[in-house]
This record gives structure tokens, C-alpha cells and sequence, in this order.
């Protein structure tokens, strides 16, 4: 497999940068890593993960859809896209990178969201394998190999290199321009530090969680569970889940009118917000307990309904670190679980 | 502690005093810890817990547990988060006659984000053994002094003093000579530029989960500005950066006087904004005013900027102020 | 600018006519700029209207689709957009876009019955396109009979041409209620519910019906005490959309999007999926 030396990461980066908009996950200074635009200098962050999760490059929490010109009684609709420009994500985790195919079943479904596909088909995704997971990872439970995390180049950290290998004819092009920095070398202690960080994981608290009670065929059962109430006691109903959770793609549509000319935005929206659902008739889920069990049924249950089985959650476990009140789909699981 | 507090949940509800209980609850891991309502002695046996992670100030849920009646309710209350129980009531939104304040001594509590700044993961368990946390992890045992990985918030607690109870666990502590402004007096030495670019570095990082908004006892608007689109503020989308930055200006502003620096907002920021770094330039600026007030402290002293004396500063002191 | 169409971008329609119909409610005629239909669509399929800078908002399109000039859409006024909509005049254009959703099936399950609508107050609305769309094809269905109610004679919709032309249509029956004593009125007085109750359809007819939540709630109720199955009973419903498409995730029953596997249901569907509407 080709790779590179660690020390001269920054060389690979550089040149990527060269060819193609580079985008990796950067340390803030407050501890926290994010994806940011390459520039000069920028260091490939070693964090496990970015509190927002990469879905952000496909599915961005604000962007315009169009405009609107009125004059008297007239309007005129003014289609805004362009054509987006090509560009690298690099260092995506396994889990986020299963979270495009997730997004990819609700924005590229008859009607394709044209919005969503164009920056889709421009983008070349260059995964990171992991070696560190942490205590909050479930990826496992939904059949992701966080040693193996796809996209179209999946890079590996290991003795002091890094490993880069193409998946896709996309991956290889981007490869190709890199070419000349990389040189062959030997796979087998990459192999050994893979079953390891396996080994690893198999002793995280998580590691035994399993998907087996959860599905399409749950409706029922679990929407009438009387462990809903306890479960969304403490809810604040915040948007903090949805909006770093890698799959959640709930979006409102606003106008804005700027005073000279309209705009309309489309935006991160989330289950949780009691306007959701409100209509002026109405408001079908009144309480957070129904607003909460949404969130969840749609990821366990709805969701896997209507896609042979894939659930809407990649086990990043970001929701279990950032929630204000410690409140997470993994304590979902287990509470529904209980007889 | 801990079993002091059982102790008394279970006692309370046994004899009838109060038919629930304010406290938290255990999480799966070590720090995942979830404010709840217990209703019953086994579930307090299994699941209530007070340790170095019980962060969350439950004194909001109160509001939601008075409006649905019933029987008194015994609620554990930390000393900062007496003063947020004593806004609460001074603000009429809960109800004194319901309500069984148990005051628990606090030490401070460990923000979990500090640990796993260090490089810490994989964490199976953490003990807090006399001041030096253990943490066993499936990548080694670390060790380190408690203090050092304790919330920003604990380290410039300001209060030890419980200003509300009906009965104390633990020992009752002093209001303390906090160093809490000093952040504020750092950014008050800023440029105007410097401190314009401090701001728009923090609030640019926000996804306007409005976390922040939600947990603080002070926001209790039925109907929030901002989620009401007749408002003519209310901006999901907004359509510049600059303008998201204004839901956390505004906010401030609707909080001044009324805050009580308990730290909930910069808690639960998933992007680590320091959101209370406006509500203490609000408060330090009160302070020096309108003379020294602390919202919670009491319930019937009149709010400086919601009263009016004849030696209130003259609105030229914006003009002032503004001056480099 | 990119050449492919997007479902979220509309199309230019034009109000060319606006009736008063109660007084709350009004009917609009919309056409392109050009004077054409600005889509076909199916009896009880929807379409997103909006007033730029004010909203979208999903409406059922009131008109038959054997209409070739225009779509008509009635419109109660309760929220923004709607109070928007009422305060238009003839010649505003606004955007369109659609068709969305599952029709009720005129060509398919329906066909060849006896139809029965039972209607409440706006609830007219959506089926007004399919009861028109029946009668300009009406070999193609058995008896067709309409039982429609409202708070009052002013609140029914479309009264001029129930008056002008179902109620004098003999190949169909028309059964008016309203809720209360009213002078000037010498029809029946009394809920919906209890009227069908009262006139007692026979169950070889199929039933459609649209109305508030809790008039479709005892309809259904009554229905079934006359031995109708849930399997002969559709509804429409109404929900909270912003995409039309099945993306936006406001909209769903369980794992079913009214935008996109409704707003047609039948009303064994809906007994499989949980109560949440």
C-alpha cells in the first residue's frame, strides 16, 4: 500500500490543497476539533472527532435556495445555484463517512435534492481509520469497521506512516496528483495494529450493544412504551442532538426579505423544537415526551421501515458527550429494551 | 452525601411529606449524569447519585413540576443553584408552599471536557479519592489533582452559602471572595477591535441549538422571542453570521439583572462558547452602577433595572463608556 | 446556474379570480402567467403555494383535474400565509409548485362504486375535486351522494354551486347540515356525524371524508356502527409541511409521510400506524 511519512503530512496536505479546496479537522483553542479550510500551516487535528459532524459539507446549516424579485404584483423566481467547485474532505471518520449514505437515502431519493447532490457529486471523501476510539463508540452496532471507513481514499495511521489507499475511481485521481510524495511499503504491522485497536474496542462499555431489538417491524411496540414519559423528563428540548448528529437531515424553509429583494433559506430544523409540528390547527406532538419519542422512533424504527433495515444513528456517539442533560439513543435503547 | 440524600428522599416519601424528588441520576458511564424526578424508593435506591459530576442545576424543572400539581416536592439544590431557586421565585414561576428545598454542600464539580482535553478516552471508571481523580481507562490508569480538571465555573464559585433551605445536608459555606470578573476585566482592557474579534471568534462557532437558552433558569418565556415568527426576530436562518451573534447579545440583555452567574449556558455549550462572560460583564457593570446586587440572593429587594432611584446613573454613561 | 429542475424551486401562477365563499374562506383561481394550468395533477393531490417573503404553505387543490383552464384552491384564513393569500388581489401572482401526494384512487379502487362524501366545514375543499372529477366522469362511477355540514349556512363552501348545479344534478344526491337553528335556512340541523347517522347509507358505498379532526373522529364512529369496515373508509389528512417531498421530516405518521405517502389514506392504513395526528 502507498503511504508517507507522518512527519510530512503537512507536505501531503499542501499538495492536495494545491490541486483541490482541502477541508481536515482542525484543534480549536478551546480543545475541540472542526473541520476548516486548509491554509498554510493548518495541522491535521488527532481528535477522535469534530463536535459537528462532517454532514455539514453536504447538508450545511444554512444556505440559500433561491430569490425572489417583486415588483407590484409581479414576482420573478431567481434560481441561484451554481455549480459547486470540487474539494477534498480529508480525516473523515467511519462513522461519518457512513453517515453520507444515510443522507444519501433521503437527498438523492426521487426527487433528488439538487442542492445536496451537487455538492455530492464535487466532493472526494478521504477517511481516517481509527486507533483510538472511545468510550462513547457504538459504531460496531451498525456494522461499521472503524478500521475500515471507505469514502474514496481511506488513509491509515501506523508506526510513523501514513497509509493511503484508493477505493473509488474518484480516490484515484486525487492519489494520482499526490503520487510523487508517496512510496510503497509493507502492509503486515498495519494489519496487526488493526486487529489490535479491535482488541481495544472490544473492551469499551459499549462494545457489546446490539441492534437486534430495533427495527421497522418495532412500531408499536416501542411508540406505546410507557418509557417514554421517564426518558423525556428531563429534556430541555434543545437542538443539540440533531444538530451535531451526523444523520439527522430535518430541515424549515425561511424568507427573508432583505430590503432589496427576498431570499429564501433553507436550515437546520430540529424534531426537538416544539414549532416543529404547529400549525395554526394544531400541534400533533404537544408535549417534549412526543417530541422526543420522534426523534428516536424515526432513528429505530421509522427510518430502518422504509430502508431495508438501516437505521438512522452511525454510533458516533457525539449525542452521548455533548447532550446538556446526558440523555442519549444508547439509554433510549437499553430503557425500551427492559421488559 | 450520597446516602445522606437517599436517606432522606426515601424518608420523606415514606412519610408523606413530598410524593417526588428533584435530584440525578446515573448514566451509563462515569460523567453521563441526568437530572430527574423520582417517585419512589427503589428508584432511589438504584439510581439517584451526588458525586463530582452532578453538574446540572434542576432548579428550572421545578417550574414544570409546580404547573402539574400534586404533592410537595423535595428538591436537593446545590449552594449556586439557590440562587437560581430564589430568582425563580422572586420571578413568581414556582411555588414555595410546593416545594421541600434540601441545601447539599458542594466542592465543585469536574467538567468532563477537561479530562478529554488531556488526550483521556476510553474511560471506564473515575474515583475521587481525597482530591486526586483516578481514571481507569482500557488505554491505562491516569491520575491527576481534582482542582485541575474542575468545571471554570467551580473554580470561580462565588458562592458556598446556601440563600434558600428548608434543611441542610452537609455543612452550609461562606459567600467567597471569587475572582470571577477577572475575564471580564481582561476583555474590558481589549481594544475595541480586540474585543470585537474575541466575540465574533466565540459566537461564530455557534449552531444556535439554543441549549444555552433552554437550560437557564432565567428563560422562562412561555413563547421565546426568537421561536416566534410574529416576532420579527426570530431567526432560524439567519442570513449572515453577524446576525446569529445577536440572539446571544439580545439574550444578555433580557437576562441582566436577573441572572445569577450560576454558569448553566457555558455548560452546556456543545461548541465551549464562554456565554457567561456577557451575563458577568452585565453583572459587574450593575455592580458598579447601581451598587453591589446578586440576583437570587434575596427574594424581596428590588432589581436595579427594574427600579428607579434618584441616584441611577444618567443614560450618558453609554456615551461615556464608549469612549476608547 | 445549473439545468436541472429542483421539487423546492416554483413556478410563477397568477390569481386571475378570487370568490368570497364564507367568511372565512375564499376561492382561488390560479394560472402561469401565460394562462395555462401550471401542472396536471390527481383528485386530492396537493400543491405549495407561497407569497415570497411571507411563506409557503401546503393546500389541496380544490379544482377537478378534468378542469383544463385552472386550478382553484379554497382557503380558510388562520395563520400568516393564509391571511396573506386573503388580503390578495386579482392579478397578485404568487409561486406554485406540486403536484404531491397519493390521489384518491378515482382511477383504480374507486372505480365502479357507489360513493359516499361526507364533508365538514373547509373539509369540502379537497373533495370537491373529486366529486367534480366524478361527475364529468360519471359512467365510470356508481351512485354518488354528498353529505356536507357546516357551523352555518354562511360557512358552507362553494354554496352557489352546490346550489347551481350538484343539487340539481340527478344523477347525485346532496345532504346539507348545519350545526345550529338558523333563519333562512329550512335544511336539516344537526352535527355531521349524527346526520349520517340519521340518513343511514347503505354499506356497498365507499366513503370519503374530510372534515375537523373530531367530526372525522364520531363519523367514523357511526360508520362503523352501520357496519362500514375501515377498509371502505378514505381520508385526507393535514400536517406540517415545508418540502412537499418526503425531506424535510415534519411530516410523517410513523414511518408514512402525508406529504409523500399521503394525503390520502385509507383508514385501515392509518390503523397500523400510530396515533400521532
Amino acid at each position: 500500500m502507498l503511504r508517507i511519512k507522518l512527519d510530512r503530512i503537512d507536505e501531503l496536505l499542501a499538495a492536495i490543497a494545491k490541486a483541490q479546496t482541502l477541508y481536515l479537522p482542525v484543534d480549536r483553542s478551546d480543545g475541540q476539533a472542526e473541520f476548516r479550510k486548509w491554509t498554510e500551516g493548518a495541522r491535521l487535528s488527532n481528535a477522535l472527532n469534530t463536535v459537528r459532524s462532517a454532514k455539514d459539507f453536504f447538508f450545511p446549516q444554512t444556505e440559500k435556495l433561491m430569490e425572489f424579485k417583486t415588483e407590484g404584483k409581479k414576482i420573478e423566481v431567481v434560481d441561484t445555484r451554481e455549480d459547486c467547485e470540487d474539494f477534498v474532505i480529508f480525516g473523515v471518520r467511519a462513522c461519518d463517512a457512513r453517515s453520507f449514505e444515510i443522507l444519501d437515502k433521503v437527498y438523492l431519493v426521487d426527487p433528488v435534492d439538487t442542492f445536496y447532490k451537487n455538492r455530492r457529486d464535487h466532493a472526494t471523501v478521504v477517511t481516517m481509520a481509527c486507533d483510538r476510539p472511545a468510550e462513547t463508540c457504538f459504531c460496531h452496532a451498525y456494522g461499521i469497521d472503524m478500521t475500515e471507513p471507505g469514502g474514496d481514499v481511506t488513509c491509515y495511521k501506523q508506526g510513523g506512516y501514513l497509509y493511503v489507499n484508493a477505493n473509488t475511481d474518484k480516490g484515484t485521481r486525487l492519489v494520482e496528483t499526490v503520487a510523487s510524495l508517496l512510496e510503497d511499503g509493507d502492509t503486515a504491522e498495519l494489519e496487526k495494529a488493526k486487529a489490535q485497536t479491535k482488541e481495544i474496542y472490544a473492551q469499551l462499555p459499549l462494545a457489546k450493544l446490539s441492534m437486534d431489538n430495533f427495527g421497522g417491524d418495532k412500531m408499536d411496540e416501542y411508540f406505546n412504551s410507557p418509557k417514554w414519559k421517564e426518558l423525556s423528563e428531563a429534556c430541555l428540548g434543545c437542538g443539540t442532538c440533531t444538530f451535531i448528529c451526523p444523520t439527522c437531515q430535518c430541515f424549515d424553509i425561511q424568507d427573508f426579505n432583505t430590503g432589496h429583494g427576498i431570499k429564501r433559506y433553507r436550515c437546520w430544523d430540529s424534531c426537538m423544537y416544539s414549532e416543529f409540528t404547529k400549525t395554526a390547527g394544531g400541534q400533533p406532538r404537544p408535549s417534549q415526551l412526543e417530541r422526543f419519542r420522534q426523534r428516536f422512533m424515526h432513528k429505530l424504527v421509522y427510518f430502518p421501515a422504509n430502508n431495508e433495515g438501516e437505521f438512522g444513528c452511525v454510533g458516533c456517539g457525539r449525542c452521548l458527550v455533548k447532550c446538556p442533560i446526558s440523555m442519549n439513543i444508547v439509554k433510549v435503547m437499553k430503557a425500551l429494551e427492559e421488559k | 452525601m450520597q446516602e445522606a440524600m437517599i436517606a432522606k428522599a426515601k424518608a420523606m416519601l415514606a412519610d408523606g411529606t413530598v410524593d417526588r424528588v428533584i435530584g440525578w441520576k446515573r448514566g451509563e458511564f462515569w460523567y453521563d449524569i441526568t437530572p430527574a424526578v423520582f417517585e419512589t424508593a427503589e428508584e432511589i435506591d438504584r439510581d439517584l447519585v451526588f458525586d463530582d459530576f452532578t453538574a446540572a442545576n434542576v432548579s428550572k424543572y421545578l417550574i414544570k413540576e409546580c404547573v402539574k400539581g400534586g404533592g410537595r416536592i423535595l428538591v436537593f439544590l446545590k449552594p449556586c443553584d439557590t440562587y437560581s431557586f430564589n430568582q425563580l421565585l422572586k420571578e413568581h414561576r414556582i411555588d414555595r408552599g410546593m416545594i421541600y428545598v434540601v441545601g447539599i454542600e458542594c466542592y465543585g464539580k469536574i467538567d468532563p471536557d477537561k479530562i478529554r482535553n488531556r488526550g483521556i478516552t476510553g474511560v471506564k471508571s473515575a474515583v475521587n479519592d481525597c482530591g486526586t481523580l483516578k481514571i481507569e481507562t482500557v488505554y491505562g490508569t491516569e491520575t491527576m489533582p481534582a482542582y485541575e480538571v474542575m468545571a471554570e465555573r467551580c473554580l470561580s464559585c462565588k458562592s458556598k452559602k446556601h440563600v434558600v433551605y428548608d434543611e441542610l445536608i452537609g455543612e452550609d459555606g461562606e459567600v467567597t471572595d471569587s475572582d470571577r470578573f477577572d475575564m471580564v476585566e481582561k476583555l474590558e482592557n481589549m481594544t475595541a477591535q480586540e474585543r470585537f474579534d474575541f466575540w465574533r471568534g466565540e459566537l461564530s462557532k455557534c449552531i444556535r441549538c439554543n441549549a444555552c437558552r433552554d437550560v437557564c433558569p432565567a428563560c422562562t418565556c412561555e413563547h421565546c422571542v426568537f421561536d416566534n415568527d410574529k416576532s420579527g426576530i426570530a431567526n432560524k436562518a439567519p442570513f449572515s453570521d453577524f446576525e446569529e451573534n445577536n440572539f446571544h447579545i439580545i439574550r444578555a440583555f433580557h437576562v441582566a439583572g436577573r441572572c445569577t452567574d450560576c454558569g448553566e449556558c457555558s455548560r452546556v455549550c456543545p461548541q465551549n462558547i464562554p456565554l457567561h462572560l456577557l451575563n458577568r460583564k452585565f453583572i459587574k457593570d450593575i455592580n458598579s452602577l447601581y451598587g453591589e446586587y446578586q440576583a437570587g440572593a434575596d427574594t424581596d429587594s428590588r432589581a436595579p433595572l427594574t427600579d428607579y432611584t434618584q441616584d441611577d446613573c444618567e443614560p450618558s454613561v453609554v456615551h461615556e463608556r464608549g469612549v476608547e | 446556474m445549473m439545468n436541472s429542475c429542483d421539487s423546492l424551486i416554483p413556478k410563477i401562477g397568477v390569481v386571475t379570480d378570487i370568490r368570497i365563499d364564507t367568511p372565512d374562506v375564499k376561492t382561488f383561481r390560479v394560472v402561469t402567467p401565460d394562462g395555462k394550468k401550471a401542472f396536471e395533477h390527481e383528485p386530492g393531490q396537493c400543491a405549495m403555494l407561497s407569497i415570497p417573503g411571507v411563506g409557503e404553505a401546503m393546500f389541496s387543490i380544490t379544482s377537478s383535474p378534468t378542469n383544463t383552464e385552472y386550478m382553484e384552491f379554497s382557503i380558510k384564513k388562520c395563520g400568516c400565509v393564509t391571511e396573506w393569500l386573503h388580503s390578495m388581489e386579482v392579478g397578485q401572482q404568487i409561486t406554485i409548485r406540486g403536484p404531491y401526494g397519493r390521489p384518491f384512487p378515482v382511477e383504480t379502487e374507486l372505480k365502479g362504486k357507489n360513493l359516499l362524501f361526507i364533508a365538514g366545514g373547509i373539509g369540502l375543499a379537497p373533495l370537491r375535486s373529486v366529486i367534480n372529477y366524478c361527475r364529468d366522469k360519471r359512467e365510470n362511477y356508481g351512485s354518488l351522494q354528498v353529505i356536507y355540514g357546516s357551523r352555518s349556512k354562511d360557512d358552507l363552501c362553494d354554496y352557489q354551486e352546490i346550489l347551481d348545479d350538484w343539487l340539481k344534478d340527478d344523477k347525485m344526491e346532496v345532504d346539507l347540515t348545519i350545526d345550529r337553528e338558523q333563519e333562512g335556512w329550512d335544511g336539516h340541523v344537526g352535527f355531521v356525524p349524527n346526520y349520517v347517522k340519521e340518513l343511514a347509507p347503505t354499506t356497498d358505498k365507499t366513503v370519503l371524508v374530510c372534515g375537523p379532526p373530531i367530526m372525522i373522529k364520531f363519523t367514523l364512529a357511526g360508520l362503523k356502527e352501520l357496519g362500514f369496515t375501515e377498509q371502505q373508509v378514505y381520508t385526507t389528512m393535514e400536517l406540517r409541511m415545508k418540502c412537499g417531498v418526503g425531506k424535510c421530516g415534519r411530516c410523517n405518521i410513523g414511518n408514512k409521510y402525508v406529504c409523500k405517502d399521503g394525503p390520502v389514506f385509507r383508514f385501515d392504513e392509518l390503523d397500523s400506524l400510530p396515533d400521532e395526528y
